[in-house]
């Protein structure tokens, strides 16, 4: 086996793989603490900015410990032609925090985000993985309750 | 011309979950043939006959690619499914998976075949992470069935990229790198995934392939025009009454779309593609929908009279900017200055010589970008330039 095909075999395996592994501490930490990035780097072998590299690039990677649930609101325009700014001050109003914030309980943060391919039924967000659609202000105290 | 049913021709017909619903529907049969009776290039050539080109918004001939990537030497290949559909306005491929995953195993199981690839993988955007289980689910039963023997399939998870549905993009997140685009060439066929030969085709791109295989290159070739053969699924929201996903002979009148079938009522403009997609008056809503024309991924949002032009390009450019993968200059600067000029023709502040620079700015980008995404970044400028200069001018003016 030549060299570079040696490399392949191993770059293969997911194990060896950094945005499989970020994304399985990911789901297992909450998010990706710079402890565990310094370790994972030296274990590959690779320099730490390689893995913040990865992790910072990816917008459902988090480098810093968010809420227990992430609210994500669609800002992209099939949404804002749905009035979803009226959403987005609804989720500020309840929660009193401001996009890009983390509730002081840690029970929620708070991000805008592009596109997620709901627009049919527009104005949706996503809390963790789940898809919320067709929302009205006067849906959102309800849904936000089912989240402890 | 009228709707049809070719890529959703399963879709609230057979159970997601359940791969004998599928089996019922002539599914695997398309995989059972060739096996049975056809040589790989013999199904490339099939899908050359059928002119089936890429339904991820480029266009390029489908059979043409694959015969590519079966030509380039090594035995190590692989087939990808792009599934991290993330054009603003796009839900096709999440429609076409929540109700038909098994058609896409089937295709891709299809392109590996034809490729001579013995791993193939879908790659999932994480904005969908629901369908995970479904998807991969699907992919589990065909293998139980016996259907996947010699051909493995991964799905693979993106974390959140727009520029990773772009192909070079996507096979470095895949690779677990930064979602990057490469330089090419090399291309994909030659040198792709792990720099081995690879083809990579939108979701519904595979999703044709199984009854090009049944029913031949030359019946799918009939339907749709001259350049553009074939169905396309449409994404369509914004002003309209029935949003929703709609599949169309290729050369069908936008306006047969818009406002028979999505009842839209005083439209302005309609852009297509989303926000690299192309911006059309509604005095062109006759423009027939074909890859000579207007198409990309299908994306069609509608904007009603009340909407403000420059708004529309503003938000546009700030969603590129914020996707712009930073790795060329002209894509990650351009981007960055066209927000910040439109932000200024928004507040009324815009000048005439914005104008030009824009102009300026728009080629510079289209001429010497990466990737599609800076190359097409432009396009909402450029066509609101054309069509709605006024808009631009009332505003210099401040009325």
């Amino acid at each position: 086996m030549s060299k570079a095909s040696k490399n392949i075999s191993v770059q293969n395996q997911e194990s060896q793989n950094l945005l499989v592994v970020l994304k399985e501490a990911q789901t297992r930490y909450g998010y990706i603490s710079q402890e565990f990035m310094a370790e994972l780097a030296d274990s590959l072998g690779v320099p730490v900015n390689d893995v913040y590299g990865v992790a910072s690039f990816y917008s459902f990677l988090a480098t810093r410990p968010p809420g227990r649930n992430v609210i994500r609101i669609c800002k992209s325009l099939p949404c804002y032609l749905k009035n979803c700014q009226t959403i987005i001050e609804t989720i500020e109003k309840e929660l009193g925090i401001r996009p890009g914030e983390t509730t002081p309980d840690g029970r929620f943060s708070f991000e805008l985000t592009n596109c997620i391919g709901l627009c049919d039924r527009a104005p949706a967000m996503l809390i963790n993985n789940d898809a919320h659609v067709g929302l009205t202000p006067e849906k959102i105290s309800r849904i936000l309750k089912s989240y402890k | 011309m009228p709707q049809a049913r070719v890529v959703l021709k399963n879709c609230g017909v057979i159970d997601p979950k359940r791969i004998s619903t599928y089996r019922d529907r002539d599914g695997f049969k398309a995989l059972e043939k060739v096996r049975r009776e056809m040589t790989p290039e013999e199904v490339i050539s099939e899908v050359r006959v059928s002119g089936l080109r890429g339904r991820g918004g480029a266009g390029f001939p489908c059979g043409i690619k694959w015969e590519g990537a079966r030509n380039s030497p090594g035995d190590e290949k692989y087939v990808i499914g792009n599934a991290d559909e993330g054009e603003v306005g796009t839900f096709k491929d999440r429609y076409i998976l929540e109700n038909d995953p098994f058609t896409l195993v089937e295709g891709l199981a299809l392109a590996g075949y034809a490729v001579g690839a013995r791993q193939g993988y879908i790659y999932l955007r994480a904005e969908y992470h629901y369908l995970l289980d479904l998807l991969r689910g699907a992919v589990n039963q065909a293998r139980e069935s016996g259907f996947l023997d010699g051909f493995a399939i991964d799905v693979r998870e993106g974390a959140g990229a727009y520029v990773c549905g772009e192909e070079s993009a996507l096979m470095e997140s895949i690779e677990g790198r930064r979602g990057e685009s490469r330089y090419r060439p090399p291309f994909p066929t030659v040198a792709g995934l792990w720099q081995k030969p690879t083809t990579i085709n939108n979701v519904e791109t595979l999703m044709n392939i199984p009854q090009i295989i049944l029913n031949g290159g030359g019946w799918y070739s009939q339907m749709g025009t001259e350049r553009s053969q074939g169905t396309k699924v449409f994404s369509v929201s914004g002003d309209v009454a029935r949003p929703g996903v709609y599949e169309m002979v290729l050369g069908s009148p936008l306006r047969e779309l818009v406002d028979d079938l999505a009842s839209a009522r005083d439209v302005k403009l309609v852009q297509i593609g989303g926000a690299t997609g192309r911006i059309i008056p509604y005095e062109m809503i006759d423009t027939p929908l074909a890859f000579e024309n207007i198409l990309g991924a299908g994306a069609v949002t509608v904007f009603d009279k009340s909407r403000d032009v420059l708004d529309i390009v503003h938000r546009t450019m700030e969603f590129l900017a914020e996707e712009s993968c930073g790795k060329c200059t002209p894509c990650r600067q351009g981007t960055e200055a066209m927000v910040e000029i439109m932000e200024r023709f928004c507040r009324g502040e815009g000048q005439e010589k914005d104008i030009k620079v824009l102009e300026d700015l728009s080629d510079t980008m289209m001429l010497s970008s990466l990737c599609g995404l800076g190359q097409a970044a432009p396009f909402a400028v450029t066509d609101t330039l054309k069509y709605f200069r006024d808009d631009y001018e009332r505003r210099i003016r401040g009325n």
